[in-house]
């Protein structure tokens, strides 16, 4: 797909760069300034996630256009033990391995859209969506830049 | 280097340059407490105006470099949070005590002078 970032995690340097990428990305599709730290935020949460976990996996960010919406799907995937109890995890007080379990949470709190896929033993990924509404004026100056 | 650590009378200030890994706010926190027993500092300023994010683990890190100042005698006050950081820090729903905060350096200077003398007052 293009557009797609995609950004591998191996240890907790690689949080630098997924946090870096999460902003140009939602600076580009004409987030705010406040939104695109709030999705840079909820990224460097699942990617320490990966990193204390799973040891390894990847963030994918893809662009989602729609006419009255763009938006950013952000797609954290790892092949570690799993969550044995995923309402636990995402509920508040959950202090898995060193009290880090406060990020899925608060993850959650910072997208619209959130959900986990995991099994014990084969992964994690955990999905999240933040979007951005564009009025009438947005959408027919583009119409008119494309006419152009 | 990431961090510069400066010396301001009884003061520690530690200006943060870039965007820090988790092991650098973990050097961070190491070398202030060590610093803050070694020049019998009164008081801890954290800079981070240049942090673009301050997620779930770097909050609670710098409560926890203000809790160990705390036992080795020194307050400390976080200096510079974007106003987008906070936004963003309110989702957390963290428990942030004892940390204080102040919009710049002269603020925080001024309120560590009322708590550390305060403190001496207290104490006598």
């Amino acid at each position: 797909m293009k557009d797609e970032v995609r950004v591998p995690i191996a240890s907790d340097a690689d949080l630098v760069p997924a946090r870096a990428h999460a902003r140009t990305l939602a600076e580009r599709l004409g987030f705010s300034r406040t939104d695109a730290t709030l999705i840079a935020t909820a990224i460097s949460e699942v990617a320490r996630n990966i990193v204390v976990h799973a040891g390894r996996g990847e963030i994918i960010m893809t662009p989602l256009y729609e006419n009255d919406r763009y938006g950013l799907l952000v797609v954290a995937r790892d092949a570690g033990p799993g969550i044995r109890d995923v309402e636990a995890a995402i509920g508040h007080g959950f202090t898995a391995k060193g009290g880090l379990g406060l990020g899925l949470p608060g993850a959650r709190r910072l997208v619209d859209e959130f959900s986990i896929d995991t099994e014990v033993r084969r992964g994690t990924t955990v999905t999240m969506k933040k979007w951005r509404f564009r009025d009438e004026l947005e959408r027919l100056r583009e119409e008119r830049r494309r006419r152009e | 280097m990431a961090v510069a650590i400066l010396r301001q009378g009884n003061y520690l200030v530690a200006s943060i340059r870039s965007d820090l890994t988790d092991s650098e706010v973990l050097a961070l926190r190491d070398d202030l407490a060590e610093q803050v027993g070694s020049y019998e500092t009164r008081g801890v300023i954290i800079d981070v105006a240049a942090l673009d994010v301050i997620d779930s683990f770097v909050a609670r890190s710098l409560r926890s470099i203000a809790m160990t100042a705390k036992l080795r005698g020194a307050e400390t006050v976080i200096v510079g949070i974007q106003p987008d950081v906070a936004v963003a820090m309110v989702h957390f729903h963290l428990n942030l005590e004892p940390l204080r905060a102040t919009l710049d350096l002269d603020e925080a200077l001024a309120l560590l002078d009322r708590l550390t003398q305060g403190g001496a007052e207290d104490e006598g």
